[in-house]
């Protein structure tokens, strides 16, 4: 019991008192009350990286105010959350314009965008572009499917999400966890022919069909990774779920 | 050389003995070999060496390569000790009549003496308005010791104030010393050290594990400080960090770490030998003068990062993780390397804490400004090194006490702009610092003056500019330079520079539109307030500092299409002046793209459609016939 | 790189992750650029994933995946060295041996880099040619100094 109360903390969001844990994610304190705060780099299944710049809140620790981001903000016993002032409605406008200015063509950007009450963008497109350098797939690659396949390189304005030398990389298993979390669907997953790519990692993974129905359900490759880590027999995989 | 030194009284022998067996009639020529290197210095020492054995002088004279000595303008710089005699612009040709006059006769070699004006002379170094009007605690011994000998720094007190701490000083008492000193982070945040101390020692750490770490990553261009600190006395950092160790992690297990750009490897090399002179003599390792305390110190080269001089960026480079920033909700202090509690100072900051120690803290109060009795932050005390470069006419490493106004450094110390021009402004503190003009000279430099004024201390550069430099440049030039050096994780910093960078482009090329200048400032307010590491925060300064300063200039380049500095390419053009053309080919023959023709004793044109504004026709014309509009 | 070389540098790091950083200096120290296969070995090695090396190489400036010419000139554009027109020389330099910031001339003989400052400021422009330091440096020094190589591509 003194545990528990040891890492209970009571924080105030927007004047009204709240209880949380001592050290988690001040965005997911805020979310699990209702509140609402934008993010794009944020996911609950994987640590915080604090890239986007939306999840934007102000928050008074004793005499001091900061304006900060929340997911990477450790809550704290105490503090006073405030989410809509002038301060973060105006900087956020200004993070959304950057982004449409960087991911043109990601419309999940342009929805919440529109949605905070950003249009349009003073500032130079550039073209082509959907990618808005989250790092949600490299995390969810490295720290839930274990495989680590893809990082950034460089840094800066020549940051970018790839597979090492642009090439595919053995170590990716064709899972597609990175796909289905990527908020602006920029990686892209294809079946064709009995072969699944993940087509921004030139990945192309052969399809393993099953015994039974004949349909082509998941990459051979990955099933016989999943079989040796959890140490059973491969043939475990030669039926699809729906026929085993 | 060095011996085993297991307790003070061993090192206070060592000493006497040290000096004992110094002959009365010994010499030893400094050579800087630091940036002096780039004039050709480095050739002077085996000059040197052959010049003096010719002459049977080997027994009694010493050659040092040593660190800077701070007056680069006048490189290569030689001082005959223990005299004191000041030789400057010296080149290999002088080496024989130096060793024949000087180290043999005793006689001066006039010319190689620094003057000013037809009738003044300064022989001594000390006398030399350049360094008498600095206070040169810390970089005095560059002139007088060799870097890779322990025995020099034992010779002149080294390790004393190790001496008088370890097993002596309860740390705490240590850090308290180091608190009322007043001393703050020389890096460029100003944090004072002491308070940092005390909360690393005061986290908690269940093995006990904390680290002390040097922060040698001196990334903004136009600083060397520490790069003349390591290069010239590494002993007096590593002697510092020693009394870290014992202040914050003793008893427990202190590690240190310093961590040095890998752009300069001749202080990597210093470094690495003096650590391996300590550990030999005992003063790294086990038992460390009897105290019980355990503590060594590993070098960490950087890769080529500005950002890594971030405290949390270095710590993930060490960790050999890329250099990206966290947020520092949770100091290192507290969490930091490993997740240990991690105690991070500057080279000048670790080597200030031997001073403090030997001379005191009454002393040490007693230069600077404001009153830290009270509290620490209550002033700046002690002394700054500045790197002083740009349109001044005295350019090297200037040490003066904090509180010394711009004019003195800028006028007095370095002599005034270059060619008699009009000053125009100072930029300090870095790409995180700003342009302060004119009217700011007699600004007292100090942490807090310098950040009111819109600019910052930073970690010393002090960029000096004259009529000729384009304020709009220079901010284009900063912005760049950070875009490139972002580490790129957070939206506001990179985009953000990329952005700003987009937009002072296009004012440099004469494409400038109403809005630029609020979007510009607009922008800005969002990378300082909105970004997650200082590197972001900052970026935004010198543009601001600017805008704030030269508003005249931004508009007049989108306005008027016109830069004033005669600098930004796509607003100004060359032109041949046919009074003074005598036809003699030179700038035809030398331009890369042909734009000029002209035969032989015939004015030239210069084609203004071909021109590519490299300016190479104006710097080989010697008849003055070409200008620039 | 020889198997047994890359070995040794493993192993005089402890093999540890920590000491990446200074596993790719020395790789590169070696063989004056990073080899593609020798940072697919170290990954193998030492059993850490390839991205994370590739991201360390990718990130820091001084290391090159291209192979480098025989000649490394290093231009320093540190503001010192700016004022003192150091991208004029970049560009004179460009223009002399066909080769941008960054790459390598056509035959090999030298890589032209730049580097924010190499705390030489009170003698910019600087230049560093095959380790040597060059201060104050002109047009016309450069020309000297480019000679070597300017005559193969006349």
């Amino acid at each position: 019991m003194a545990e528990k109360n040891e890492n209970k903390v009571s924080f105030k969001i927007d004047g009204r008192s709240y209880e949380g844990v001592k050290g988690e994610s001040l965005l997911a304190a805020i979310r699990r009350y209702g509140y609402e705060v934008p993010s794009l780099c944020y996911h609950e299944a994987v640590s915080s990286y604090g890239a986007c710049r939306l999840c934007l809140v102000e928050v008074q620790e004793g005499r001091r105010r900061k304006l900060t981001t929340s997911c990477n903000y450790p809550l704290q016993d105490g503090i006073e959350v405030f989410l809509d002032t002038e301060k973060v409605v105006h900087n956020r406008k200004m993070v959304f314009k950057l982004l449409l200015a960087m991911a043109p063509e990601a419309q999940s950007v342009r929805e919440l965008a529109a949605d905070h009450g950003v249009i349009d963008t003073p500032f130079e497109i550039n073209k082509g572009n959907k990618c808005i350098d989250c790092g949600l797939c490299a995390r969810v690659c490295k720290e839930i499917v274990e495989a680590d396949a893809i990082g950034f390189s460089g840094r800066g304005l020549s940051k970018q999400m790839v597979s090492p030398y642009d090439e595919a990389n053995e170590a990716c298993i064709g899972c597609g966890a990175c796909v289905v979390v990527c908020p602006t669907d920029c990686i892209g997953m294809k079946e064709e022919n009995g072969i699944r790519s993940i087509v921004r990692w030139h990945r192309d993974l052969p399809m393993k069909k099953c015994k039974v129905c004949g349909r082509p359900f998941a990459p051979t490759f990955q099933l016989n990774h999943f079989a040796d880590q959890i140490k059973i027999e491969r043939s475990f995989f030669d039926s699809c779920q729906d026929c085993r | 050389m060095g011996t085993s030194i297991r307790k003070a009284e061993d090192l206070i022998k060592y000493r006497q003995r040290l000096l004992s067996s110094r002959g009365a009639d010994e010499q030893w020529v400094t050579v800087c070999t630091s940036g002096c290197s780039a004039y050709g210095a480095n050739k002077l020492i085996p000059a040197f060496l052959e010049s003096i054995a010719k002459r049977g002088l080997a027994e009694k004279v010493r050659v040092k390569a040593t660190g800077c000595h701070g007056f680069c303008q006048r490189g290569p710089l030689v001082v005959i000790q223990p005299r004191g005699l000041f030789y400057q612009q010296m080149r290999v040709e002088d080496v024989d009549e130096v060793v024949e006059q000087t180290l043999a006769k005793g006689e001066i070699v006039e010319r190689l003496i620094y003057k000013e004006g037809e009738l003044q002379s300064f022989e001594q170094e000390e006398d030399v308005p350049f360094y008498k009007n600095q206070m040169r605690l810390l970089l005095k011994h560059n002139s007088n010791i060799d870097p890779t000998s322990i025995d020099d720094y034992i010779g002149i007190g080294g390790y004393a104030a190790l001496a008088n701490v370890l097993g002596k000083m309860k740390p705490e008492e240590v850090c308290r010393t180091i608190k009322s000193s007043g001393l703050r982070g020389r890096g460029g945040g100003g944090f004072p050290t002491g308070i940092k101390w005390e909360t690393c020692r005061a986290a908690p750490s269940e093995d006990g594990v904390r680290y002390i770490v040097c922060n040698a990553d001196e990334g903004d261009p136009g600083a060397f400080m520490d790069r003349a600190l390591l290069e010239g006395n590494p002993h007096s950092v590593i002697e510092g960090m020693i009394i870290g160790a014992w202040a914050i992690g003793h008893p427990g297990r202190p590690a240190g770490y310093v961590y040095v750009r890998n752009e300069y490897p001749l202080a990597v090399e210093r470094l690495g030998i003096a650590l391996n002179q300590a550990r030999e003599s005992g003063l790294l390792g086990k038992n460390i003068l009897g105290s019980g305390m355990d503590f060594d110190i590993r070098i960490n080269k950087g890769g080529g990062a500005f950002v890594c001089g971030e405290s949390t960026a270095l710590m993930a480079s060490i960790e050999g993780h890329v250099g990206e920033p966290r947020a520092k909700h949770i100091h290192t202090v507290e969490s930091g390397l490993y997740d240990k509690p991690t105690n991070l100072n500057n080279v000048e900051t670790w080597a200030n804490v031997p001073l403090i120690i030997n001379q005191g803290v009454e002393w040490y109060t007693s230069i600077g400004t404001g009153d830290v009795s009270q509290n620490p932050w209550g002033g700046s005390k002690g002394t700054k090194i500045f790197a002083l470069v740009g349109k001044v006419n005295h350019t090297g490493l200037v040490e003066v006490p904090m509180g010394t106004t711009l004019r003195k450094i800028v006028f007095e110390i370095g002599n005034g702009i270059i060619g008699g021009k009009k000053f125009k402004a100072v930029q300090t503190g870095g790409p995180s610092g700003g342009c302060l003009p004119e009217s700011k000279l007699d600004l007292e430099v100090d942490f807090d003056a310098l950040s009111e004024a819109g600019s910052m201390m930073g970690s010393g550069g002090m960029i000096v500019m004259d009529e000729t430099t384009c304020m709009v440049d220079v901010a284009r030039y900063f912005i760049h330079f950070l875009a490139d050096e972002s580490c790129g994780k957070c939206t506001t910093c990179r985009e953000g520079l990329k952005q700003l960078g987009s937009i002072i482009d296009r004012i440099c090329d004469g494409k400038g539109k109403d809005g630029d200048l609020e979007l510009l400032a607009d922008l800005s307010q969002t990378v300082s307030e909105a970004s997650l590491c200082a590197l972001g925060q900052t970026a935004p300064n010198p543009l601001l500092s600017t805008l704030r300063y030269f508003k005249e200039e931004y508009q007049e380049h989108i306005h008027d299409k016109k830069c004033r500095a005669k600098v930004c390419k796509a607003l100004i053009s060359y032109s041949i002046v046919s009074e003074n053309c005598t036809g003699c080919m030179i700038c035809a023959k030398k331009c890369p793209e042909q734009a000029i023709t002209g035969k032989k004793k015939e004015v030239h044109v210069l084609d203004d459609a071909k021109c590519i504004r490299c300016g190479i026709c104006m710097d080989v014309c010697t008849y003055d016939a070409v200008r620039v509009d | 790189m020889d198997t047994n070389k890359l070995e040794s540098i493993l192993d005089r790091h402890d093999r540890d992750p920590a000491a990446l950083l200074a596993i790719l200096q020395d790789i590169q120290a070696e063989e004056n650029y990073l080899p593609k296969e020798d940072i697919k070995a170290v990954a193998k090695k030492l059993n850490l994933p390839l991205s994370r090396i590739y991201s360390l190489a990718t990130f820091f400036s001084s290391f090159s995946l291209e192979p480098r010419g025989k000649h490394i000139c290093t231009v320093c554009m540190g503001t010192a060295c700016h004022v003192r027109g150091a991208s004029s020389l970049v560009d004179h330099i460009g223009r002399e041996l066909d080769v941008q910031a960054g790459d390598t001339t056509a035959d090999m003989q030298v890589t032209l880099e730049t580097v924010n400052c190499v705390g030489a400021c009170a003698m910019g422009p600087l230049l560093i040619m095959d380790g040597e330091y060059h201060g104050n440096m002109t047009v016309s020094g450069l020309d000297r100094l480019l000679k070597p190589f300017t005559k193969t591509k006349e």
